[in-house]
């Protein structure tokens, strides 16, 4: 009962529902396949776009690999060989999340370096504050001072004694 | 004849920059008072010569003048009108000219609203916008002429990019570049601050309002870029870690370093040193932004400029402006002296705390954004990578988690000195409450992943936050609740509404990602399928003519109960100058979600194939991030900043209390 009904569904994509079916063909068949292939279409970059995944292009290639990537899910292949059959292909530079090589060690590490080196550095910054007496507080006439700058009236202050 | 006048104005403009950049700063350090006198006619001057080029280059659009190569490259007379006027900023060189024009426009509203500084402090902060003025005018008249002629004229343009015809265009360019030029006031009051040796918080408070503005049209160009792609684009992606995405992602999260930093600055006097280097950081990365875009140096939808020289100017520009700007840090941050001094926890430390990652967020996305940029030219183009989403995201969220989870605990916790005991009575009911909706929801809806539960606790988290922290403000103040949240200063309103901006945000980021349902299918004439109780029929395509394209425009019903609800139109368009096929998608937005259909290819007379979304809360993307806009915007109308009306009040409160 099965195959007859998938080979009529057949007929009915290539006719491209001429017959008139209500319910609309997804364009994959299988719901779980297809989560799998969008989310490795995602993970793709289309090398003739600019910038885009092949899961967002609409470009000669783009649906070209999107049918690649459904045909080796449905040849039973796991993601991994999915990639791996691409990176083949195209190269590292088809892929949006870099593998981790010699060469993008820095990239991935990166971020963690730069978090140390800014808190090592903030607290470098706090032991000097605690080192550093604390400022006098202002006079009477420097707060005046300010507050004459503060208004604009006077432009008093280090520039003026030039 | 026109473009000619533009020409001219251009060089008067450079002229008068010239000499701003200069004189003006000259007179602050040896005290004449006559040089300074001219650094706000100067002003003045150079905005209305760079606003007649602006609109010289405006008519040539409007006239269609094909005869100038600008104007040929970029527009066509089918190209409806609005278009035209956007299409003035759409190539490199009317971008570049949209640049000068907001430099300028900010440097006139310093002018006007600076005008209660001290004469050196303003002389220089003018001479400092004049000599970025003099490296962006020249860029512009040696490298990237707007107003080239084309001998013979053409007979007809080659058509604005029909990815760019959109209201986006109109809106987004404007904007961004208002927020990416706003923070050279920022800069320059950093540098005037610098030279003149004069740091304190006087200059903070001067600095703020300029740096909020800034930030506020930045967040709203990001917002309005990001909404355009979702429109345009096709399958309703907001945001991509496109490299000219993230030139100007960079800037917003320096610049919001910023705004807190200068708020710590302000009101205790700490972190100097460090705020004077995120102003500078935050135009550098401005300019690098501006750099990366227009050198052509990223392959992308917005980079339409492949040259080598304009590439090298804006380099060594580049060089000149960070290195000297880092260069007089170096000298004289040494001399800058301490501020108020702060316990470990204290919210000067929180806010230090969250200051940080955003400054490491911003540098992974530099690393991100440049990396593969490097490594090509390292590699001779041998080795080729790309940095995609998958690594920003990686990246991104074990940072921003954190500084998301401490923005609740920041508004509550005292200045220089806050105990943990006391922080923890404070939120432990918002704590609660945002931990067990973040278990409970995803059992509710029969399941989620660690970062619906990650986002839910970080959004409820600061909802709750928030509203704890508005009852311990007004806990000390007399008067029925709504009295005593009125005498709250607008600052703190600024603050608290922009913080509900990013828990909106949030929500809206996450809901999304997580419940976001897609069908893909082929469908021809009277096909449905259901998605999330609505059911989508396909009622065929008519053909359409629009005044620069034809499409094929396609009827989608929306059913619910079998009662119709809701008609779609979704486009194919095919432009007709440059032959380019672009996807309108149609968008039914609700506060609840979209439903959004876009049209794929025909795959016969009688059916297509077509996409359609279900998004739930995807416009609390946006909405969180207008509500962090009006926040800096509300904050901006404090009193504290209309210093002339509230002078009295300050004068007797300082004499009293010396």
């Amino acid at each position: 009962m099965r195959a007859p009904a998938a080979a009529l569904l057949a007929i009915l994509v290539a006719l491209g529902g001429v017959v008139g079916a209500r319910e609309a063909v997804p364009t994959a068949q299988d719901p779980v396949a297809a989560r799998r292939s969008v989310e490795l279409a995602r993970k793709l970059r289309c090398l003739v776009c600019q910038n885009q995944s092949i899961a967002e292009s609409n470009a000669d290639l783009a649906v070209d690999l999107r049918r690649q990537i459904d045909e080796q899910i449905a040849a039973g292949r796991t993601d991994a060989q999915v990639v791996a059959f691409m990176t083949d292909r195209y190269g590292d530079f088809v892929l949006y999340q870099p593998p981790l090589k010699a060469t993008t060690v820095l990239l991935w590490a990166g971020p963690a370096l730069l978090l140390l080196l800014a808190v090592l550095v903030l607290r470098r910054a706090l032991r000097q504050q605690d080192e550093t007496p604390a400022p006098a507080p202002l006079t009477g006439a420097e707060r005046a001072l300010a507050a004459r700058l503060l208004r604009g009236e006077a432009t008093a202050g280090r520039d003026e004694a030039r | 004849m026109i473009p000619e006048i533009g020409q001219l104005a251009l060089i008067l403009a450079l002229l008068l920059a010239v000499v701003q950049g200069t004189l003006p700063l000259a007179g602050a350090q040896r005290g004449v008072k006559a040089w300074m006198a001219l650094s706000r006619p100067l002003a003045a001057g150079q905005l209305l010569f760079v606003a007649v080029a602006f609109l010289c280059l405006t008519w040539s659009f409007l006239g269609s003048d094909f005869s100038v190569v600008n104007v040929a490259k970029n527009s066509n007379s089918q190209l409806p009108a609005h278009y035209r006027i956007a299409a003035t900023w759409g190539s490199h060189e009317g971008s570049m000219l949209l640049w000068v024009l907001m430099l300028s426009l900010w440097m006139q509203a310093v002018s006007i609203f600076s005008q209660s500084l001290p004469r050196e402090m303003l002389s220089r902060v003018l001479s400092v916008m004049g000599l970025i003025s003099v490296g962006f005018l020249l860029f512009l008249l040696l490298t990237s002429n707007p107003f080239e002629r084309l001998s013979p004229p053409a007979a007809e343009g080659n058509d604005l990019n029909p990815l760019l015809q959109d209201p986006g265009m109109v809106a987004h360019p404007p904007m961004l570049y208002m927020g990416y030029v706003g923070f050279s006031v920022a800069f320059a009051f950093a540098i005037a601050a610098l030279l003149g040796g004069r740091l304190d918080a006087t200059w903070a408070r001067w600095s703020r309002p300029w740096t909020t503005a800034a930030w506020c049209f930045l967040t709203l160009g990001i917002l309005i870029g990001s909404w355009w792609a979702y429109n345009e684009l096709g399958w309703g992606g907001w945001w991509f870690w496109d490299p000219v995405e993230n030139a100007s992602f960079m800037p917003w999260l320096v610049g919001t370093a910023l705004v807190h930093s200068l708020a710590v600055t302000e009101k205790r006097g700490a972190f100097k040193r460090w705020t004077v280097l995120l102003a500078i950081c935050a135009f550098s990365l401005s300019l690098l932004g501006t750099f990366l875009v227009r050198s052509g140096v990223l392959t992308s939808v917005h980079a339409f400029a492949t040259d080598p020289a304009r590439g090298l100017f804006i380099l060594v520009f580049l060089a000149l402006v960070i290195g000297g700007a880092l260069m007089l840090f170096a000298l004289r941050a040494p001399h800058v002296g301490g501020g108020g001094r702060f316990e470990m926890i204290s919210r000067e430390t929180f806010l230090l705390a969250n200051n940080v990652l955003l400054i490491v967020a911003a540098g992974s996305v530099l690393l991100g954004t440049l990396y593969p940029l490097v490594l090509d030219a390292l590699s001779g183009g041998q080795t080729k990578i790309s940095v995609g989403p998958p690594y920003f995201e990686a990246v991104f969220v074990p940072l921003m988690s954190p500084m998301v989870f401490l923005m609740g605990v920041g508004p509550v916790a005292r200045w220089k000195q806050a105990a943990l005991p006391e922080l923890w009575t404070l939120l432990r009911w918002a704590f609660a409450v945002s931990l067990a909706s973040a278990v409970l929801t995803p059992l509710a809806a029969g399941g989620g992943s660690w970062g619906l539960r990650l986002g839910l606790f970080l959004a409820i988290w600061i909802l709750a936050a928030t509203v704890a922290s508005v009852r311990e403000r007004i806990r000390n103040f007399r008067g029925a609740v709504h009295e005593r949240l009125a005498m709250q200063p607008r600052a703190w309103w600024g603050m608290t509404l922009a913080h509900l901006g990013v828990a909106v945000f949030v929500a809206g980021v996450t809901v999304v990602g997580t419940y976001e349902t897609e069908r893909d299918v082929r469908m021809a004439i009277g096909d449905t399928v259901e998605m999330g109780g609505n059911v989508f029929r396909f009622d065929g395509t008519t053909e359409v003519t629009g005044p620069n394209y034809r499409a094929a425009r396609g009827t989608v019903t929306v059913l619910r109960d079998g009662r119709e609800v809701l008609v779609l139109h979704p486009e194919k368009r095919t432009y007709n100058a440059s032959g380019m096929a672009m996807t309108e998608a149609a968008i039914s937005t609700g506060v609840l979600g979209d439903l959004y259909v876009s049209l794929g290819e025909p795959i016969n007379a009688r059916s297509w194939s077509v996409r359609i979304y279900h998004k739930p809360l995807v416009t609390w993307i946006w909405s969180g991030c207008v509500l962090m806009a009006l926040g800096g915007l509300l904050a901006l109308t404090d009193r504290r900043y209309r210093l002339r009306s509230t002078q009295q009040q300050r004068e007797t409160a300082v004499t009293s209390a010396a």
